[in-house]
Formats: structure tokens, C-alpha cells, sequence
């Protein structure tokens, strides 16, 4: 990966850095301070009853980095991670069911969770890492697809009000592959993400798409990087949050690079934040950096805007209350998203959370 | 019998430069069964006057009242409105993008009915309504009003005007962007809730061709915020004829 050119060293970020000045550092728990001892433990698991799948737990020493990081949570979790879970695709394999990997929580006490997901040529999945419950968690999940490989890949941040969760998704794509990844978040109280993409061969794909929604005193910060670093791949990001609520509070970076080598290049990103109180704060930032001009397409876009009030008016003019009406256009700005995964009990989980948030940001 | 009753009614809208008085006094009546035509140059201010009894959170009432069987309009919220039996048919439908027009019907009908409409005549009651429209079916899936044609989106608000039958309606422009066939069959959709529920109507329009088809009892003339003539039929072929010129002071 090359977020920056020069590599850095392990240490304990500060404000004054780039990548960490909008990270609420004090309310870490030590997480990001090289200085606290953090504990390994393999908090994702899940069952490998399906066939051309197998789900393990290695030792790190036998698990080797396959992708090189700057990323600071994720260098600490590589150096602290013991153990590391494993989840295999094999070869050809069409997985039709959803794999689920869960999260199994203990304590408040930081820890780190190391996660290597490989798809085989030609395989086929669906992944969802269920988040709940309350934990102070550093992740890295580095995910592999081989040529020809589809991963549908769902993250959910169902945590509990007092989690905290910095977390890395670094994906690898290779020739065809298609990665479709979903990063849902509605919970803790900081969460900061790094959805990052690399290509490893042409005609590979990626469509990273999320949606969260941050209520009073809630962090969510999501990072998105990718990296055209090869000719003829293509990206797509969509991501969508709501703010409720006095200091709810979102951070959104949308880094593409396309580098001088990578003709062919068809990437588009868009990022829209719905506020729907004062007192919130959302900052968007979609950043696209071309050192070629033979490309097919690049383009970005970002809106940061209230509810628009004649949408309203003409759903309560039809004798539409106002909270239903509002629900009615939150639900439809979410669902472009949530609709799209194909998974109707979550979608309802979903939907149903955002509803009950929504109920107790507006009482 | 419903009565909607406007009476010197005042309203100003906010400008960089200020409040701006739009609405200057206007007085008018409307009866279940009665059609109202409302005719006046561009920017005299009827679409405000349609705003304003709808609750349009833009339009800041100064003076007057307007009353729906004696209980003030103007005290209530938009919804609440809706519920008392006004409708508007808008000159510019709102898009609302994600919520698709077949839910949107169903929670203005539980809404408007004050309970849930039952599924299996629902279904029925919002195909038929959409099939004397002639509007395809597949508009039930699309999102409300996004990427209708303007003659799809006037055809979608007589279909919400069928389905909630409101005791006053108020068309503004509804005619306008409408093709001759179009014209007709919306046309026949506003006769045939009038006759069923004998509601009565405000309808604001440019031209004289939908009042051969919606037959008015009365004609206003509007001009500077406020009626300036009224007359029979008869008054909109005048104005067709003269335009509005003795009406407007330079
Ligand atoms: N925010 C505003 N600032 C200044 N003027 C405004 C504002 N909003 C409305 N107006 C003015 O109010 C006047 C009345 O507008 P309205 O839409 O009611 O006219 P109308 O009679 O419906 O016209 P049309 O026939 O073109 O539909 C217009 O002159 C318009 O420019
Ligand atoms: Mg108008």
C-alpha cells in the first residue's frame, strides 16, 4: 500500500498528524498509545460447516503479512496478534449461504484481533462480521481474492454505546476478481475505519459502499483508500451518514489514487451527509489524486446538507405527521445501500436500529 | 357540505431585502360542488395563495383568516391540514427520492383514513385509480416523482387526489404540461371525484382549454396579490381574448 510514499515507524499518533487530527484521541483507551499493553485474543469466530470453506486459528508466526502497511493500528495489531483467524474459500467454490464471523466480547481492557480472509480463483462468497456487544478493539482484516474471485463482504458495526474500535480492511483484488464490501455503521462510541483497496491484476474491481449514522456524542470516522496501481481496474464508493444529536460527529475521507501506470482507470465517489440537528458536525473529503490521463473515468462528489424541507412538506401535506415523514426520507436514503445487500433480515435489523435511534435523537 | 372560507387574507415571504408582501387582501369562498377558476398573470401570487392555505413553512400569514367549516386552517400544521380534507395538487411535484410511490400512498391513505387501508382492496383501489390515469403500473415501484415527466408527475397528483378524496382541492396549474390526450383523462379523473364526493375546487390556471373540460361556476381574476374581477365562464374567454392588461397597473 502506498497512503504515503516514506513508510512509517511504529509509534503513538498525536493530533498534530494528518491522518488522526479528527480522532478524539483521549477517548482511546490507550488503544493507539504504543506505551499500553494491549491483549491478544481472537475475538472473530466463526462455524465452517460449509463445504469448499475452513475457518481456523493460527499462530502468527505461520501467517505471513502480505500486503505492507503504514497504518498505525494496523502495525500495532500485527506486531501484538498471537494468534490470527483464517478463513479460507477454496478453489472454485460457490458459497451461496452467508458466512457469518462473529464477535464475542469480554472486557473493556484494549485488545487487537488479526483476521486473514483468501478466496480462491474463481470462488464465490458472502462474508458478514457481526459486531456487537462492548469492547475497546484494534482490528486488521486483510482480505485476498484470487483471479476471477466475487466476495460480498458486509461489516457491522452493531456495537454497544461505549465501544470503541479502530479497525483496518485492507482488500487485495486480483485479475476479474470483483470485491463488493458494505461497512455499516451505527454504533459505539468512536469508531474509526479503513476500508483500503489494491489491485493485483487488471479487469479486478471494487465497490465499497457504507452508511452510518452517528447520534449524540458518538465518533464515527471512515477513511477509504484506493489504490490504482495497475492498469484497467475499476472502483465505486458510496458512502451516506446521518448526524443526530448535540457533538455526533463524522469524518469521512475518500483518498483514490490513480497512478501514472494505471490506464484504463474507471473510479467514481461520492460521499452524502444528512444533518438532522444542530450541533452536529460532519466533515467530508473526497480527494482524488490522476498521474495519468488515459483513463476511462474518475470523478467525485460530496454533500453535506439538512433535510430538505420541501421533500418534507409535500409528504405532510399529504397528511404525512412529520416524524413519519422524516423517517420515510431517512429510510430511503439508507436503503439505497442497505437494499443492495441482499440479505433481508439484516437489512430489517438494520433499518429497525436506525428507526429506534432515530426515535431517541428526536424525544 | 364542506365550506373553505379566505378572508383578507395577507402573506409575505422572507427576501434578502426583507418580508415582501405577496397576498394583499384576497376574499373568496368555495363550496362542496363549486369550481373555482383562478386566473391572473405570472407572479400575481396565486401559487402562494395555494401555499399558504396548504401550511408552506416559506409564507408568513400578516393578516386575514381562512376557515375549513369555521375551525381555523391557519392554526394547524401541514398534516393536520391534509387530514381536515385540503389537498393540493402542486405546479412542481417534489421529488423525494428512496421512497417509493406505492408506500408513499399507503401512509398518506393510513394517514388521511386514520387507519390502515386493508391490503387486498388497497391493492386493487391504487390499480384502478392508476389505470384510469393510464398510468403504468410500474410507477407503484418508482420512487415519488423522481424522473417523472412533468405530465407524469401532474398525473400522480390526481392519482393522490383520487385515492385521499379531500373535501377542498386546489389545482394549481395542474393542467399545464399536460398533451391533449393527457389533458383529458386528467381532466375526467378531477370530474369524477367531484361527482362522487362533490368536493369543491380552486383551480389555478393559464388556460381556457381545461375549462372545457372542468366546467367552473366562477371565474377570478388575480392580479397584484389579490382578486381583482369575478364573473361566469364566460370571463375566461374574455381574458383569453384581452389578457390582463386592464388589470395590471403599470
Ligand atoms: N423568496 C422570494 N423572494 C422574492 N420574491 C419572491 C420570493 N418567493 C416568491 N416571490 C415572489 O412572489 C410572487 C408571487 O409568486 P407566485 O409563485 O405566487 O406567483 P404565481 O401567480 O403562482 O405565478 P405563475 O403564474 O408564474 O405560477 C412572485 O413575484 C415571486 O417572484
Ligand atoms: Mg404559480
Amino acid at each position: 500500500m502506498t497512503l504515503n510514499s516514506n513508510l512509517l515507524e511504529s509509534h503513538t499518533p498525536t493530533s498534530r498528524e494528518e491522518l488522526w487530527r479528527f480522532t478524539p484521541l483521549a477517548k482511546l483507551r490507550g488503544l493507539h498509545d504504543v506505551d499500553v499493553t494491549l491483549n491478544s485474543r481472537v475475538s472473530l469466530g466463526g462455524a465452517s460447516s460449509l463445504s469448499g470453506l475452513a475457518i481456523t486459528i493460527a499462530d502468527a508466526s505461520d501467517v505471513p503479512n502480505t500486503s505492507e502497511t503504514n497504518d498505525l493500528v494496523s502495525m500495532r495489531v500485527r506486531e501484538l496478534s498471537a494468534k490470527v483467524l483464517k478463513v479460507e474459500i477454496a478453489k472454485d467454490a460457490e458459497i451461496a449461504e452467508p458466512i457469518y464471523l462473529t464477535r464475542t466480547v469480554e472486557s473493556l481492557d484494549p485488545e487487537v484481533s488479526r483476521t486473514v480472509i483468501h478466496l480462491g480463483t474463481n470462488s464465490r462468497a458472502t462474508i458478514v462480521v457481526e459486531n456487537t456487544g462492548s469492547i475497546t478493539l484494534a482490528e486488521e482484516i486483510v482480505i485476498t481474492l484470487d483471479s476471477g474471485a466475487h466476495l460480498n463482504f458486509v461489516s457491522l458495526q452493531e456495537w454497544e454505546n461505549d465501544a470503541v474500535h479502530l479497525g483496518h480492511h485492507h482488500a487485495i483484488i486480483g485479475k476479474d476478481a470483483t470485491f463488493n464490501s458494505t461497512v455499516i455503521t451505527l454504533g459505539g462510541s468512536l469508531v474509526r475505519l479503513l476500508p483500503t483497496v489494491e489491485y493485483a491484476g487488471p479487469g479486478s474491481s471494487a465497490e465499497l459502499s457504507g452508511i452510518y449514522f452517528a447520534t449524540s456524542g458518538q465518533h464515527l470516522e471512515h477513511r477509504i483508500h484506493v489504490d490504482h496501481n495497475l492498469p484497467h481496474a475499476k472502483s465505486r464508493v458510496n458512502y451516506k451518514g446521518a448526524l443526530s444529536g448535540d457533538k455526533a460527529r463524522t469524518v469521512w475521507f475518500g483518498d483514490v489514487f490513480i497512478h501514472a501506470n494505471a490506464e484504463g482507470t474507471d473510479t467514481y465517489e461520492v460521499n452524502r451527509n444528512l444533518l438532522l440537528s444542530d450541533g452536529a458536525r460532519a466533515d467530508s473529503v473526497p480527494n482524488l489524486e490522476i498521474e495519468t490521463g488515459e483513463i476511462v473515468g474518475a470523478g467525485h462528489a460530496s454533500t453535506t446538507g439538512r433535510f430538505d424541507d420541501e421533500q418534507l412538506f409535500y409528504l405532510e401535506s399529504r397528511g404525512i405527521p412529520a416524524n413519519i415523514a422524516r423517517q420515510l426520507v431517512i429510510r430511503g436514503f439508507f436503503l439505497e445501500i442497505v437494499s443492495k445487500l441482499g440479505l433481508p433480515e439484516i437489512e430489517e435489523r438494520i433499518m429497525n436500529r436506525i428507526e429506534a435511534e432515530l426515535e431517541k435523537a428526536s424525544s | 357540505m364542506s365550506t373553505l372560507e379566505i378572508k383578507n387574507l395577507q402573506v409575505a415571504v422572507s427576501t434578502d431585502e426583507g418580508m415582501k408582501q405577496i397576498l394583499r387582501g384576497v376574499d373568496l369562498t368555495i363550496n362542496s360542488g363549486e369550481t373555482h377558476a383562478i386566473m391572473g398573470p405570472n407572479g400575481s401570487g396565486k401559487s402562494t395563495l395555494a401555499y399558504s392555505i396548504a401550511g408552506h413553512p416559506k409564507y408568513t400569514i400578516t393578516g386575514g383568516s381562512v376557515l375549513l367549516d369555521g375551525v381555523d386552517v391557519l392554526e394547524m400544521r401541514v398534516d393536520e391540514r391534509a387530514k381536515a380534507g385540503l389537498f393540493l395538487a402542486m405546479q412542481y411535484p417534489v421529488e423525494v427520492p428512496g421512497v417509493s410511490v406505492s408506500n408513499f400512498l399507503r401512509t398518506a391513505a393510513t394517514a388521511i383514513r386514520g387507519e390502515a387501508p386493508k391490503v387486498r382492496t388497497w391493492v386493487g383501489e391504487v390499480k384502478e385509480a392508476m389505470a384510469s390515469l393510464n398510468m403504468d403500473p410500474a410507477f407503484a415501484e418508482r420512487n415519488v416523482n423522481e424522473g417523472f415527466s412533468g405530465g407524469e408527475k401532474k398525473r400522480h397528483e390526481i392519482l393522490q387526489m383520487e385515492l385521499l378524496k379531500p373535501k377542498i382541492a386546489i389545482l394549481d396549474e395542474t393542467d399545464s404540461g399536460l398533451d391533449v390526450d393527457a389533458l383529458r383523462i386528467v381532466s375526467e379523473g378531477v370530474n369524477r371525484v367531484k361527482d362522487s364526493h362533490n368536493i369543491g375546487i380552486m383551480l389555478i390556471t393559464h388556460y381556457t382549454r381545461i375549462l372545457r373540460y372542468i366546467t367552473p361556476d366562477y371565474v377570478h381574476v388575480f392580479a397584484a396579490g389579490r382578486i381583482v374581477e369575478e364573473g361566469g365562464a364566460e370571463l375566461a374567454e374574455k381574458l383569453e381574448e384581452k389578457g390582463y392588461a386592464e388589470y395590471v397597473t403599470a
